[in-house]
This record gives C-alpha cells, sequence and structure tokens, in this order.
C-alpha cells in the first residue's frame, strides 16, 4: 500500500477483516461493494477500517453455525436468499446451519446497496464467492496451525476440515484461531462441477414468516411512542396548495394534530443539489398526525383544502399530441447510427412503418408507501421499504442539514418494488413530518394515494420503419417519443443493432409535470412488445418464419467488435432455438395460436413462445415457455418464480395497464377502477434455462420485456389483428370485438 | 370511545375504538397482529382477508361494531404451529416473492378448500381471482392450493 495507485488495488484486506467475538465465535466483515467494483475509489481509508465500516457480515459461532448479514434490500427478487447462497457454496457450510438476516444500510461504504436494474446477482458474483472462500480458507489455516501441519494438506468441506492423517475439526472449534490470522490472499474458488447449493433449489429464506404473518415489511414496523402520519397532496399534478380548513379533521377521534409540509423539500429544491431519487412537488402539503392508521386516514378524507394551478394541468388527449407531433417532428437525438439509412429507404422495394402506443401505469406494489422517521436531537433513524438506502440517506442528510453519519437506515422486507420505491418521497415526506412534530411517525399512504400520486412509467411511443430490398431487411430507423426522458445506457445498442447494416435510433421527449420514472424493465417494458411485434410483420412481409428470421439476423451480430454491443448473437439463438423446441413452436394443435418474442436485457437473453386460444370470441392466453439465458443459475426455484412473475407482469401490463389523466388528475384511483391481471386470467408459465456455466446476470426484470410482444403476435394469429396500443383490451373491445 | 371484546384465534381480546374502524386496523394497530395486510381498502385485492365463523372476509370492510359475538381467525391463527396444510404447501412449492400478498392469499384459500376439498384447476383459479399477487406468483399460488387440497385428502 505505498503508491497511491496500489492504494486502490483490490485485495483481500481491502474488503475482509475478521475478530473474535466477546459472546463466541467469529465475525467477518466484507465490503462487498468496494470488492463488487474494485476500480472505484473507497470513500474512507481501507486500511483504518473498523467494524462499523463493512457492509456485509458473516459470523460463526462457536456451534458452526453460520449467520449471513444479507446487504441488499429484498422486494420480492429473491436476493435475500440467493446472495447468501453464494458466500455459504464458497465457505462450504451446509444450508440448513445457515441464518440469513437483513443487513442495515452502511452510508460510508456502499458502492451498490440497491434493488434495481436486476443487477445485484451479476455485481455480486465475483466477491461474494471470494469471501465465502477467504473465510473458509482462514478457518483451514487456523486448523493447519492446531494440528501443526501445512495448511495445503488440509481440506474442508460442508462445515468440517480434514487433514492428511484423517483428522477433523468442525468450523466452530478453530473459529477463535482464525480470527487472528493473517486474512489469506488468492484463494481458490470452486469450479461450477463442484457446487453443491448453486444450482439446488433453496426456498426462500423469509418464507416461515410470511406464511404465518410475523411482522417483516416496512407497514408491519412499529416504535413506543409512534404516531401515524397521512398526507394530503395535490389532487392534479400541477397544482398547488392555497389553505385548507382542517376543523372537520381535528373533529374525527384519535386525531391529534394538523399540520403542514413542503419546506424542506422545496429547499431541497431550490438548494440546486438534485438527487436522482428526490421526486417531490413544491406543494406544501397538509398532513394529518393520529393515533392509529385509521383515525389518519379518515382525518385526511375530511381536510378541506384549497388548490390553485401552480403549472399546466395536462392530459392523455394533450400527450398524445405531443409525443405524435415529436414523432412528426425532426428534433431528435441520434442515439446510434450506422451506414445510411435515408439512402436504403429511398432506394427500398418497400418501407415498412408502424407506431406504437402506450399509457402511463402505476407500479401499485401491494404494500401502499410508508415509513418510520424518528428525527432526534441525536439521531436520524429511518426505517422501511425502500430500494434505494444510500441515496435516501444523503438526500436526509441535506435536507435536514445533518451529517452523514447521524443518519440511520433499516431497511425492511419490501411488499414490491418494481421500481416505485427507487424514489424516496415517502421517505423525505416522513421525515420532514417526524422534524416537524418531534416524535417517532410512521407516514402511511393509502391505495388511493397510491395510485394517484405515483412516479409513473411514463407514455411513450415508438414509430420503427424498416426497409426491404430484394427480400432482405437493408435498414431500420426507431424513433422513440417519450414523457420527461428517453431511453437509457445501451439500450440504443440492442438488437437489431449490429444485425442489420444501416441502423438508427433518434429519441424526443416532452418535459411534463407528472412525475416518471422506472417501472420493472424501464423502456424495455414497452419497446420489447414494440419491436418484437414489429419483427412479426417483417417476418410475415418476408414470407419467412419469425424464428428463423432472427436467427438469421442475429448470425451478423456474432463476431461484432462493437464494444456498445453487450448482447450475444450466439446466446440469443441458444436461448431463441430452446424456447422454440420446448415451447414446440410451429406444432399447435388446432385452435391454439402461437406467438414468439425474443428480448435481451439486463444481461439477461430470454425468448418466449406465447399460446393463444379464442373463447367465446376473446382471444386468452393459455400458455407461455420461455427459455432463458441468465449463465449459471443460483437458485433454479427462485429464479423460474422470477422469470414466470415477469411473464405475467408483462402479460398483465400489456393487456389491461391503463392510468389516464384528465386536468392534471389520474382517472383511476383504486383496484375498482385500475385493472390487474388476476388468477383466472393467467397463463401457465414454462421456464427453461440455457445450461452453461457463465457468470450469472439478473432475472427480476428480463422475464417481463419480451412477453407482450410474444402475446400481440399470437393473437394476430388467432384474429388476424395487429395490436399497436396498449392496453390490448382496449383494442380488442374497439376493433375486434365489435 | 367504546369498547369491544371480540374472539381473535380462540382468545377474548378487549380494546377501544372507534365503532367504524375497520377490523383490519383493529389487528394491525390495536393488537399488534400485522399478518393481516393492508392493499386496497375497498375488498378488491384480498391481502386483509380473515375468517369470520369461518369464512372468508375482507376485514378492511369489517366495522369492529357488526362483529360482536363472531369468532375471527386471522393467519397468526390459521395454526398452531405455522403447519396447517395450505402453509406446508407454500412453503413447499416456494410460493412467495415479496411475500405482502400472501398471508390473504392463504386465507382465502383455506376457507375454499373447507367449502370444496376436492377443487378442479378452473375451480381454484375461480376462487381465488379476488385475491391480487402484484408480482404475479399465480401459478405457484394454484399449486399449492391444488397441493394443500390432496394434503388435505
Amino acid at each position: 500500500m505505498s503508491t497511491q495507485e496500489n492504494k486502490y488495488t483490490f485485495s483481500r484486506r481491502n474488503f475482509l477483516r475478521a475478530s473474535a467475538l466477546a459472546s463466541g465465535g467469529i465475525m467477518i466483515g466484507f465490503n462487498l461493494f468496494t470488492a463488487c467494483k474494485p476500480n472505484v475509489k473507497p470513500s474512507v481509508d481501507v486500511e483504518n477500517l473498523n467494524f462499523n465500516d463493512f457492509n456485509a457480515f458473516i459470523k460463526i459461532s462457536d456451534e458452526g453455525y453460520v449467520t449471513i448479514y444479507s446487504p441488499n434490500p429484498e422486494i420480492g427478487q429473491g436476493v435475500k436468499t440467493s446472495m447468501p447462497m453464494i458466500i455459504a457454496e464458497e465457505l462450504d457450510v451446509e444450508w440448513d446451519k445457515v441464518h440469513v438476516v437483513q443487513a442495515p444500510l452502511d452510508i460510508k461504504n456502499y458502492t451498490r446497496q440497491l434493488a434495481g436494474g436486476s443487477q445485484s446477482i451479476r455485481h455480486g458474483w465475483t466477491a461474494l464467492r471470494q469471501t465465502g472462500a477467504t473465510t473458509k480458507q482462514m478457518l483451514i489455516n487456523a486448523s493447519a496451525v492446531k494440528w501443526g501441519v501445512d495448511a495445503a494438506t488440509c481440506s474442508a468441506s460442508k462445515g468440517v476440515i480434514t487433514n492428511a492423517n484423517g483428522d477433523k475439526l468442525g468450523y466452530g472449534e478453530v473459529v477463535k484461531e482464525a480470527a487472528i490470522l493473517e486474512i489469506p490472499e488468492n484463494v481458490t474458488l470452486k469450479k461450477p462441477s463442484e457446487f453443491s447449493i448453486i444450482g439446488k433449489d433453496v426456498i426462500n429464506v423469509d418464507v416461515d414468516k410470511i406464511v404465518t404473518g410475523k411482522p417483516l415489511f416496512g407497514l408491519d414496523y412499529k416504535e413506543e411512542g409512534m404516531v401515524y402520519a397521512a398526507v394530503v397532496r395535490p389532487p392534479s399534478f400541477g397544482e398547488e396548495l392555497v389553505s385548507f380548513d382542517a376543523s372537520e379533521a381535528k373533529k374525527v377521534s384519535g386525531v391529534i394534530d394538523v399540520v403542514t409540509i413542503g419546506e424542506k423539500a422545496r429547499n431541497f429544491i431550490e438548494s440546486g443539489k438534485n438527487n436522482w431519487t428526490f421526486k417531490l412537488s413544491k406543494s406544501d402539503k397538509v398532513v394529518v398526525i393520529a393515533e392509529n392508521t385509521w383515525a389518519a386516514i379518515k382525518g385526511s378524507k375530511a381536510i378541506k383544502a384549497t388548490w390553485k394551478e401552480g403549472s399546466q394541468l395536462e392530459d392523455t388527449k394533450l400527450h398524445d399530441e405531443k409525443l405524435l407531433s415529436l414523432l412528426e417532428g425532426d428534433k431528435f437525438d441520434i442515439r446510434r447510427e450506422d451506414g445510411d439509412v435515408d439512402k436504403v429507404f429511398s432506394e427500398a422495394d418497400k418501407v415498412i412503418e408502424r407506431t406504437y402506443h402506450s399509457p402511463f401505469l402505476p407500479h401499485n406494489c401491494m404494500e401502499p408507501m410508508n415509513f418510520f422517521a424518528n428525527i432526534t436531537a441525536e439521531k436520524v433513524h429511518l426505517v422501511g421499504p425502500v430500494q434505494t438506502p444510500e441515496y435516501a440517506a444523503q438526500v436526509a442528510s441535506e435536507m435536514l442539514g445533518r451529517d452523514l453519519s447521524q443518519v440511520h437506515i433499516e431497511m425492511t422486507r419490501m411488499g414490491g418494488g418494481f421500481g416505485r420505491r427507487l424514489y424516496g418521497d415517502f421517505v423525505y415526506e416522513a421525515l420532514e413530518i417526524s422534524d416537524k412534530i418531534k416524535k417517532p411517525i410512521k407516514m402511511v399512504s393509502t391505495r388511493e394515494e397510491d395510485i394517484t400520486s405515483g412516479i409513473y412509467r411514463p407514455a411513450i411511443k415508438y414509430r420503427i420503419a424498416a426497409s426491404i430490398k430484394d427480400g432482405k431487411i437493408t435498414g431500420y430507423h426507431l424513433k422513440e417519443a417519450a414523457i420527461n426522458d428517453n431511453m437509457y445506457g445501451l439500450i440504443p445498442n440492442f438488437f437489431p443493432a449490429g444485425c442489420i447494416p444501416n441502423y438508427k435510433v433518434s429519441t424526443a421527449n416532452y418535459k411534463s409535470n407528472i412525475t416518471t420514472g422506472a417501472w420493472r424493465a424501464p423502456y424495455t417494458n414497452f419497446l420489447g412488445y414494440a419491436e418484437q411485434s414489429f419483427f412479426d410483420e417483417l417476418a410475415q412481409e418476408l414470407e419467412v418464419d419469425p424464428v428463423q428470421l432472427r436467427l438469421d439476423l442475429l448470425e451478423n451480430v456474432k463476431d461484432t467488435e462493437d464494444k456498445r454491443i453487450e448482447y450475444s448473437g450466439k446466446r440469443m439463438q441458444d436461448a431463441i432455438r430452446l424456447a422454440a423446441e420446448k415451447g414446440e413452436w410451429g406444432k399447435a394443435k388446432e385452435g391454439v395460436y402461437q406467438g414468439f418474442s425474443a428480448y435481451y436485457s439486463h444481461n439477461s437473453h430470454v425468448a418466449e413462445v406465447a399460446e393463444v386460444e379464442v373463447k367465446d370470441g376473446v382471444p386468452v392466453v393459455t400458455k407461455v415457455v420461455a427459455a432463458v439465458d441468465c449463465g449459471i443459475v443460483v437458485n433454479p426455484t427462485g429464479a423460474i418464480n422470477q422469470v414466470a412473475g415477469g411473464v405475467i407482469d408483462g402479460i398483465g401490463h400489456a393487456m389491461y395497464g391503463n392510468l389516464t389523466f384528465e386536468e392534471g388528475k389520474p382517472s383511476s384511483r383504486n383496484f375498482d377502477g385500475y385493472r390487474l391481471i388476476r388468477m383466472n386470467e393467467t397463463p401457465k408459465v414454462e421456464v427453461y434455462f440455457v445450461q452453461n456455466e457463465l457468470s450469472p446476470t439478473g432475472l427480476g426484470e428480463p422475464g417481463l420485456p419480451p412477453a407482450g410482444g410474444a402475446v400481440a403476435n399470437a393473437i394476430h394469429k388467432a384474429l388476424g389483428k395487429r395490436l399497436y396500443k396498449q392496453p390490448f383490451i382496449e383494442e380488442l373491445k374497439s376493433n375486434v370485438l365489435g | 370511545m367504546p369498547n369491544y371484546t371480540l374472539k381473535i384465534n380462540g382468545k377474548s381480546v378487549s380494546f377501544t375504538a372507534d365503532a367504524d374502524t375497520p377490523l383490519l386496523w383493529v389487528l394491525r394497530d390495536e393488537l399488534d397482529m400485522v399478518g393481516t395486510k393492508f392493499g386496497c381498502g375497498i375488498a378488491q385485492c384480498g391481502a386483509c382477508t380473515v375468517h369470520v365463523d369461518g369464512t372468508a372476509m375482507r376485514s378492511c370492510q369489517l366495522q369492529v361494531s357488526m362483529l360482536d359475538g363472531e369468532e375471527i381467525t386471522t393467519i397468526e391463527g390459521l395454526s398452531t404451529e405455522g403447519n396447517h396444510p395450505l402453509q406446508e404447501a407454500w412453503k413447499e412449492v416456494d410460493v412467495p416473492q415479496c411475500g405482502y400478498c400472501q398471508a390473504g392469499q392463504i386465507m382465502t384459500a383455506a376457507s375454499f378448500l373447507k367449502e370444496n376439498p376436492n377443487p378442479s384447476k378452473e375451480e381454484i383459479r375461480e376462487a381465488m381471482q379476488g385475491n391480487i399477487c402484484r408480482c404475479a406468483a399465480y401459478n405457484r399460488i394454484e399449486k399449492a392450493v391444488a397441493l394443500a387440497a390432496e394434503k388435505m385428502s
């Protein structure tokens, strides 16, 4: 560690430290997120870390029981089970000796303590394995010292260390000795063929608590002296509070007080120190404080507030006009351009152009937004469901003018995230309320408030055009018109980039005052359907099989040296072939209509075959076969659950999801007016994985984007009708079913 | 505020609450039984399902003043050891993703299987359609209900 350069070189010493526990056993601390991104400059001097500086721990008791503190927030994607599995594999302990606990946020050393983008497993893979393997080596070394033999002659398996003489020691018997040893460098990781936990079905670690109703979620959290808070927010996007009458609310039994918040949020907005997780309106909000949730909700409904128009009140008609005019116009950012699209379009035998439309979508996490806050002179204590705890801590520190070290966040299990809990608006409201009334509070939103003051998947329109010359696709132009923001990162370089020589992606956006943000598989959740429906039409036009068309196009990208193209032609083909085989593509029984779709997103390759039958004139999705290449499958039962859920979620929202606006106000307020897919509408989903030994990638999102396209293509086969607009149910009602 | 005494999970429980307070909030806020979940507040999602005299009902719609003398069962009282055949099936099938709606799903299924111990696949799908699972773990919920029916027969 003598040179500046060396200081940040990845090393065991940089992220691991062990010490004996007074209560017996050993605690291994490791900085997972520094380890995951070795080129990230650590925020503290790694040589002087103490235990408080780590964000993940393994504890091994004298009896050999292992506790693994899982660092990443659990939103239903399964990381609280799968990340500890990876440690346990390399540590080489039996899974039934492992107990998993959710770790709190470490605000000093984070680089990626968040749930989003299906990246937890991909980023954690190597570091988690090295942590387990290093710890195992320390236990082996300690045994070797005890026996007076060379550590190289010892081995460990299933929590037991064995030497050449056949002597055995349990992990628990050497933890005290291991804790004082030097941390070994250059440990050997297992070969995938040696895995005994990874690749086996491990049941969700919280399942006992879930099925018996134990407190787990943010809404379940309580503290002595805590009061409840319901927030009255502007009913329309663009409105601001003028005045309010709280006299009726205060008559509600159980209501303690009525206050306003908003000043701290406004100051933060005006400070310019913005943070991408901060999405709050500048308006004041009325807050009803009560002894229980029911009184808070009742009180909030009794508030008579007057609002004024602060900025334009927008509606769906306006959005449609704005987005269409963007598509017609010439104010685009060019996000990728290969060859000469204009030239091949002008020379083409035929140019096909289609426009696809999507509405706003609320997330509708089953657990409504809520957060606990207790702001005292000593500490900022925040507890609840948030996907981005470290950003929330930073904003909290800024808003309250408190040192970051005073902000303590605990993550609860989340009743769904889907991107909604990436944004900390509910945290910031909660802390402003607690700061104002100087009490521990729990902010609880109702479903109506969740739907009407959301951070939505924005309405987007795609216009896709392709040129055909001599029976070949010669050019492709994708235009995106979206509300507020456009496709991010490498999405412009997804398929068919690299497959079609003349290729262009152009984007434009309209800035709205309606808050928008990430929604499970942002952009690709709709782009996957638009693109894959379009390719189905191209295949029809070219009179080739849709599966063959994709396989042929993907040949062209196999040898690409373009670093922007991160999807693999071969892996996509593997997934496509597996889906076609398992889904019996082209062999459907009479009355069963198949649709195909394949999409790469979040580093995983997925292909799907959907089957539709027509019952009483209505197309019904009866079955979907999904084939996935996500590399090594860490936990097959969890992986299948993620993909099947993603497929049904994708179908449900493509079919029914629809949030429209009138005068700035969402037109649906609860599940009576907003339709989510239900069990009697769900297909059977079969999930298959491409078998390989490549490093694993995530699954929270990738199953979703292809689903809408597979269904739309199957419906086309069944009814001869192309669907260009989501939700499909509206188009089916008006155009097909009369 | 009036006093109420209800029989919940076989025990007599007393508390004070306003007459119009939904059972849901009494369970969660007053009695610290948080297994019954708040989802929509209008009986559309099923997350708050409990049994009243053995029948599945939405606790967000049950005012405490109407429940005098009724036997109420919540997820906490469905079995003494967390080993009701549905709970066992839920674990075996590894149903939950986020897990938030699952108590409500199990309570709906428990009441349904009492009425119809040998349901067809279609009957399960119809009986469970009042409970939303936003993670869409529907295939596994369906499978677990069928497995529980098998275990109970």
